[in-house]
Parts: structure tokens; C-alpha cells; sequence
């Protein structure tokens, strides 16, 4: 299996380590959800930001700070494509964000009893 | 099973003076109705559906002296040699060209006949077949338009090596092509349009050289590295009878020792995995049988070196400690030997394609790594289709069939492994086992992400896939990869050589749902189930399949992987929009499956086929697998429609 977005997935993992800690711009998380389907994001990252292999990392829950999610969206590593304020203004990027870090984590392994 | 013998006491004669009496009795009204005013000249135009006026003119006189009967049948011989070869089975679309032999296939053989609505199917069927069976399923096709139609699937059989037997029908002889129709189908050179992707093919001129040709063919698909090969059937060579009244001996079928590595070869491999510290083994399509797995097996606990199965066959179990495919990139990247077991990319394997404006490609091993490989596909290629991936510079190439040269190359290892060598590698061992184990438990976590969303996550999706099948015998028979995020590999005890049978080999779609079927007509036999977690565009190429699936009774469960896209193709177009930015709300423009969205439940009942779904819930998902289940251990096909995410 060859799984050619692993070296983005990777980078964009590296995120916090490039990030500032300033707060985020508020941001509205509904128009967010809309936007992160309008927009694409859910065809690599899924619909719940949930990652998939082979296509994008998982963005939440542990979202990386906003200046290294924003940094990436504006001028990505490797292959994914970029976000610049033509297509989306930092505002939306800001609602984007604010309904990544809305999401909640995963499924209580004890209450998926069949994959174990 | 009827066999055809010679009708005596009849002749041509006598049935046409029968037939004249009649015809002269039905023409009677209709040559009265002629004569309808306005019409004087011409037959008359039936109405509604009645029967064409028939000629009297060509229903009576005196026909020439020609036999209309006859006591053999070439193409009941060329049953008996096809037979001869251990062929049971045969996926075809009927077709003018092979009438002859349709006719001694049902009359004359005890084959099992698969009813094909595309020549793609019949190949793709054939191509899944044999993964699980190990020998060929003989494919029929129409002259020219037979076999355009399946060429897309001869090239993935060719692409992923694996022994597809075609026949192909063609009527060489100009005068003997009764209609436009059969001229249009008719060709000088037949396999000339498939030769760049078959291994070998001939258009036999009489019996006896459609009998070693057609020994010669299997044989020579049967040959590692396998591949498709073809015979073309000239029409007039089936349909008539054999001239001397005997056939010709049937020529007999060599049995075949795959060839192994050199054994100066395999030393030197091993001795340069013995002095690795960090060797990896990357199995891709080593394994045809489970003797090839339990091969494997002892390989990697003679050495305890990490084996990464590549998907291309189902090479090693997952849950054996030393798998650890779910990290091979790391792995490769710190290996000190690469050794390669029928590695379909090498390169890619070993390199990072960068998708950008400027595309590159960059080296993920160390730059003094050894990289050995053996592989069949050395021995034999063509030069126009690209299959043969770019090229890898070897330190070691062992041309020769991995999964045969896999015991000498353990025995090697063995007579250099000295007790404290022996001892170092079990350490690595017990590492390896270590990270195997925390590689399942991050792949069971990484599937809890998504769990409960609908369009239903992949994880969940092939998760209760798998609670639904693993108390049966099962056989996971569709491409597994990067369409579904290889969660089947990653969270599925696979310990089977039929567990899983890998991808198309060419990638073209198109190839999930028949070679699912294929696979699902070998593993009837066995009480066993097969499972394909189908793409939703794969499945629209030849949906037809699925009333195959029906008709044959195949045991097989169909779980649609129903993201409503060419997914793969929606995220590049993207890419395309964004560089451009341009954005992407007009990207879906020929991609996605939707306004309408197909309704697959609906679709499978009217092509005779138990469904459920479509399914958004994921609550929903786990008690209509059961159901389906339990159907297909009844011996008849289900399909459940899921409704999922992208990946």
C-alpha cells in the first residue's frame, strides 16, 4: 500500500511546534460546518475531521493551535491544496476553525465492544 | 448431461418437403392480404406481432445437395481438450463467433456456465476466480466487439499477473460471413488488439493445432510470472464436423515446477539479511497458496525481521507479530536491506512522489541500503503499456518465483544464523512484536474517530463488516486499500490465502463487483462466504453482475461503499481549483453520483438480488448485516447499500 499525503499528514501533524500561542479569532462554528463541506475539507478529512488514511490527517479533538492551522490552509506542505483569501477570507478561515475545535473526540473504547 | 450423437434416418430432403407443405399452407392468407389496395407490389407490413411473411420462393424448388446434418462436431473436441486442462467453469456473454462451441459447451460438457452481461464482467469474474482457485475459468467473447469489450479487464488480470484463459470466436473466411453484422465482427488479426497485455496467444487453422494450442496456452498462463492468454476460434473450425470423422489426440498437460531462485542468489540474500541490523521484507504478490503464507511465516521467524504486506495478495496474517505493514514506510526508511518478494512497485516503494506544480520524487531509504528483490515479473514483459513501474536499481535481482524460491532462501538463512546471532535477532523479535501490538491498538483507537457520524465512517463500516462475517468461513474478495483506508487489514484477523485477494492490478474500475463473483464461484464449493466491500462507481461499470450473481446462486455479500463519487478523482480536481484559486464549488462537475443519488437496494432487487439500505445510520448498519448474512448462507447473493464517508 503507498500512501502518498502521509509525508502532508506528518508535516501538518508537526504544526504545533511552528505555532505561536496566541487565541484564536473568534469564529462561528456553524457557519464553520458549512463551510468545511462547501469548501472540500470533509473529502480528505471526513465530515467529522475524523482523518483518513492515506488522504488527511485527523484535525480533532487536539486541534493544533490556530497560526499553524492557518499557516497550512494558506501555504500547505506538500499536497494539499491551498486555501488563500480568494477562496477563503479569514474570517471563514476563523469559523472554519472554530468548528474544527468544536468537534468531540472519539467513541469510548469501552462502549465499542466489537473491535476489540 | 446430454452428449451429441448422429440423428440417423433423417435427410435434408425429406424436411424440406415438410416444410413445403406448410409454407405453402401459411401463405395462402397473407398472399391475399398482398393485395391490398395501394400496395399491389409489395409483401404486406405486419401488424402487431405476427410472424414475417415467409419466401416461397426460397421455402420451395429444389435445394441444392447439401447435408444438414452432422454425426461429429470439431468444437465437441475442442470441449475434451478444454476439459482435458481441469476447467470447470466458464464466464461468457453469448456471441455469433462461438456458436459452435456454445452449443458442445451445454450439450456436451458438464462445465458450469456463468451468464455474462458484459465481456468486462466475464474477464473480471474469471480474474477473481482465479485468486482463490489458483487455475483459470474459461472466458468466451464475440470476435471483435467481445473482445473490445474485455479488454479493460484482460489488461487487469495482465497488469496484476494472473492466469485469465480466453477464447475468442472470428470468422476468417470472407465468404462464409452470412451478414454486415458479421463482417463488422470479423477481423485479420484478432489478438492484435489485446497482444500488448496477453502473455501469449494463437488462432489455431485446424483441430489438431487448436489442441496444442490450446494445452500451449494454459501452460503458459500457468507459468509464472501468469498472465492472460488467448486463442482465437475461426467460426467454420467449431461449427463443422471433424473431416476424417476422428479426432486428434488430445495433447497432455505438462505439470509445472515454478521456477526458483539460483542458489548462489539466495545465499548471497541471505547472507546480507543476516548482517542487517534493520532488514525489512516487503511481501506484495508472493503469496498464491496458504503453503506461501505459512512460507512467509517461517521466513520472518527464522530471521525476526518485520514483514510488510503490500496488499497486492493476502501474503502473512495480520495479527502475526512480526506485521507490521501498518508502519512500513518508517520501517523502509531505517531498513539497512530491502528485500522485495514480488513487489509490483519497487520504486514507489522506496520513494515519495511529490503531487505539486513541480512534481518530484524524493528517496525515503538510506542512501547505502541494500535493495534485493525477487520477482518473477523479470522473466517476462512487453514494452508498450507502462506496468512495469519505474525502474529500481537492484543490488540484488533474483529472477524467479518468490513464493518457490521462499524455502531455499529460509534453508540459506539457516546454515548462517549461529546461536548467538540467533539470539541477537530474537531480541529484535520480541522489539518487533512490541511495536506490532501497539500498532493494532492504535489502529483500534484511530477507529473510534468518526465512530457515530453519518455518512458512516470506513472504520465503522468495515468494523461491523467483520463482526457480521468472523464466525464464518469468509473470504474478503475487492480491492481493500486506500478506497476503504485499509481497515480490513488493519483491524481484521486475516490468516487465509483467501482472506483477501487484493486489488485490480491495472486500477481500472470496473473490476470489484465480477471479480468478487469470481472469487465467490470458487469459494462456493467450500461452504464459504465471499464478502465485497464495493466502490459505488466500481460497481456502475458493470452492475449487470449482480443478476449474474443470482442467476449462478453465487454465496456473496455486497456492502456498498456508497460515497456518492469518483472520490478519488473530486479530491484532485480540487487540488486543481485551489492552485488555480478558483474554488471549488464546481469541482463535483462529473465526479459526484448524485441528483440523483443511485438507489443500490432498489437496483439489486430488480436484478433479482436480497437487499438493504441505503443505510445513513450507523445504529442501523451492524443488525442489516446480520440479516444479509444470514441469506447468503442460504447460497444466494445480498447486497447491503451503506451510505459513507469519502475514505
Amino acid at each position: 500500500m503507498k500512501h502518498p499525503l502521509l509525508l502532508a499528514c506528518a508535516l501538518f501533524a508537526a504544526g504545533p511546534a511552528l505555532a505561536q500561542n496566541a487565541a484564536p479569532p473568534p469564529g462561528d462554528a456553524k457557519h464553520g460546518e458549512m463551510l468545511f463541506m462547501a469548501d472540500g475539507c470533509y473529502q480528505c478529512h471526513g465530515t467529522v475531521a475524523q482523518g483518513s488514511r492515506g488522504t488527511g490527517p485527523r484535525l480533532a479533538p487536539n486541534t493544533i493551535p490556530y497560526e499553524a492551522f492557518a499557516a497550512q490552509l494558506r501555504t500547505p506542505r506538500d499536497i494539499m491544496p491551498p486555501y488563500t483569501t480568494v477562496v477563503l477570507t479569514d474570517s471563514q478561515l476563523a469559523d472554519v476553525y472554530a468548528y474544527v475545535k468544536s468537534l468531540p473526540g472519539p467513541a469510548k473504547a469501552s462502549d465499542v465492544t466489537i473491535l476489540h | 448431461m446430454s452428449r451429441g450423437k448422429k440423428e440417423p434416418g433423417l435427410s435434408r430432403r425429406g424436411l424440406l418437403r415438410g416444410a413445403g407443405v406448410a409454407s405453402a399452407s401459411m401463405v395462402a392468407p397473407l398472399a391475399a392480404s398482398a393485395q391490398t389496395p395501394g400496395q399491389p407490389d409489395g409483401p404486406p407490413r405486419p401488424v402487431g406481432p405476427v410472424t414475417p411473411a415467409p419466401n416461397p420462393r426460397m421455402e420451395s424448388g429444389t435445394p441444392p445437395e447439401m447435408p444438414i446434418l452432422q454425426g461429429t462436431a470439431s468444437s465437441d473436441y475442442m470441449v475434451d481438450v478444454i476439459e482435458s486442462l481441469g476447467i470447470t467453469q466458464i464466464a461468457a456473454n453469448p456471441g455469433t463467433s462461438f456458436r459452435g462451441l456454445h452449443e458442445s459447451m451445454v450439450n456436451y460438457s458438464t462445465l458450469e456456465w456463468h451468464t455474462c452481461t458484459h465481456e468486462e464482467a466475464s474477464v473480471a469474474m474469471a480474474h477473481g476466480y482465479a485468486k482463490i482457485e489458483g487455475k483459470p475459468m474459461l472466458v468466451l467473447a464475440h470476435g471483435t466487439v467481445g473482445l473490445q469489450h474485455a479488454s479493460m479487464a484482460i489488461y487487469n488480470a495482465w497488469c496484476d499477473r494472473v492466469p485469465v484463459y480466453i477464447m475468442a470466436g472470428n470468422t476468417v473466411d470472407a465468404p462464409k460471413r452470412g451478414s454486415n453484422a458479421v463482417w463488422a465482427h470479423s477481423v485479420q488479426d484478432a489478438a492484435g488488439l489485446v497482444r500488448d497485455f496477453v502473455k501469449w496467444d494463437d488462432a489455431p487453422a485446424s483441430l489438431e493445432h487448436f489442441g496444442e494450442s490450446a494445452v500451449r496456452a494454459y501452460k503458459i498462463a500457468m507459468t509464472p510470472p501468469m498472465a492472460p492468454t488467448l486463442i482465437i476460434l475461426d467460426s467454420e473450425l467449431q461449427d463443422q464436423p471433424i473431416a476424417s470423422g476422428k479426432a486428434p489426440a488430445i495433447p497432455k498437460l505438462s505439470r509445472l515446477a515454478p521456477v526458483s531462485g539460483d542458489p548462489n542468489g539466495l545465499a548471497e540474500a541471505a547472507k546480507m539479511l543476516v548482517g542487517a541490523q534493520n532488514p525489512v521484507i516487503l511481501a506484495d504478490r508472493n503469496t498464491r497458496t496458504q503453503a506461501g503464507i505459512d512460507r512467509l511465516v517461517e521466513l520472518a521467524e527464522t530471521l525476526h525481521a518485520p514483514i510488510c504486506d503490500m496488499g497486492s495478495r493476502m501474503n502473512f496474517p495480520t495479527r502475526h507479530k512480526y506485521n507490521m505493514s501498518e508502519r512500513a514506510r518508517g520501517l523502509i526508511a531505517q531498513a539497512d536491506v530491502v528485500l522485495g518478494l514480488e513487489l509490483l512497485d519497487f520504486y514507489g516503494a522506496t520513494h515519495t512522489f511529490h503531487d505539486n506544480i513541480e512534481s518530484w520524487t524524493g528517496s525515503n531509504i538510506k542512501k547505502d541500503a541494500k535493495i534485493v528483490s525477487i520477482s518473477s515479473a523479470e522473466l517476462f514483459n512487453h514494452a508498450n503499456y507502462q506496468d512495469f513501474m519505474r525502474y529500481q536499481p537492484f543490488d540484488l535481482s533474483i529472477p524467479a518465483d518468490a513464493e518457490a524460491s521462499l524455502p531455499y532462501l529460509t534453508d540459506a538463512l539457516r546454515k548462517i544464523i549461529d546461536p548467538a546471532t540467533k539470539s541477537k535477532f530474537e531480541a529484535r523479535g520480541a522489539k518487533i512484536a512490541e511495536d506490532h501490538a501497539a500498532a493494532l491498538a492504535g489502529a483500534r483507537a484511530d477507529a473510534l474517530y468518526g465512530w457515530d457520524a453519518s455518512p458512516i465512517a470506513t472504520s465503522r463500516l468495515c468494523a461491523e463488516v467483520y463482526e457480521a462475517i468472523r464466525q464464518e468461513d469468509w473470504s474478503l474478495a475487492s480491492t481493500t486499500g486506500n478506497f476503504v483506508s485499509a481497515w480490513p487489514q488493519r483491524l481484521w484477523d486475516m490468516s487465509k490465502h483467501y482472506h483477501n485477494t487484493g486489488a485490480a492490478g491495472g486500477s481500472g474500475i470496473g473490476y470489484c463487483a465480477p471479480a468478487a463473483a469470481g472469487a465467490a464461484a470458487a469459494n462456493k464449493k467450500h461452504g464459504r462466504i465471499t464478502v465485497s466491500i464495493n466502490p459505488d462507481g466500481d460497481l456502475m461499470y458493470s452492475p449487470g453482475v449482480l443478476w449474474t450473481a443470482a442467476s449462478s446462486r453465487l454465496p456473496i455479500l455486497y456492502v456498498m461503499h456508497n460515497n456518492r463519487a469518483y472520490h478519488q478523482e473530486i479530491m484532485g480536481v480540487q487540488r486543481m481549483a485551489n492552485r488555480r484559486q478558483r474554488g471549488i464549488d464546481r469541482t463535483h462537475i462529473g465526479i459526484a453520483l448524485r441528483d440523483p443519488f443511485i438507489d443500490y437496494a432498489t437496483m439489486a432487487k430488480g436484478l433479482g438480488v436480497a437487499s438493504f439500505g441505503p443505510i445513513t445510520d450507523p445504529k442501523e448498519l451492524g443488525p442489516a448485516l446480520k440479516k444479509a448474512v444470514e441469506i447468503v448462507k442460504k447460497g444466494e447473493p445480498c447486497l447491503v447499500d451503506v451510505v459513507t464517508q469519502g475514505r
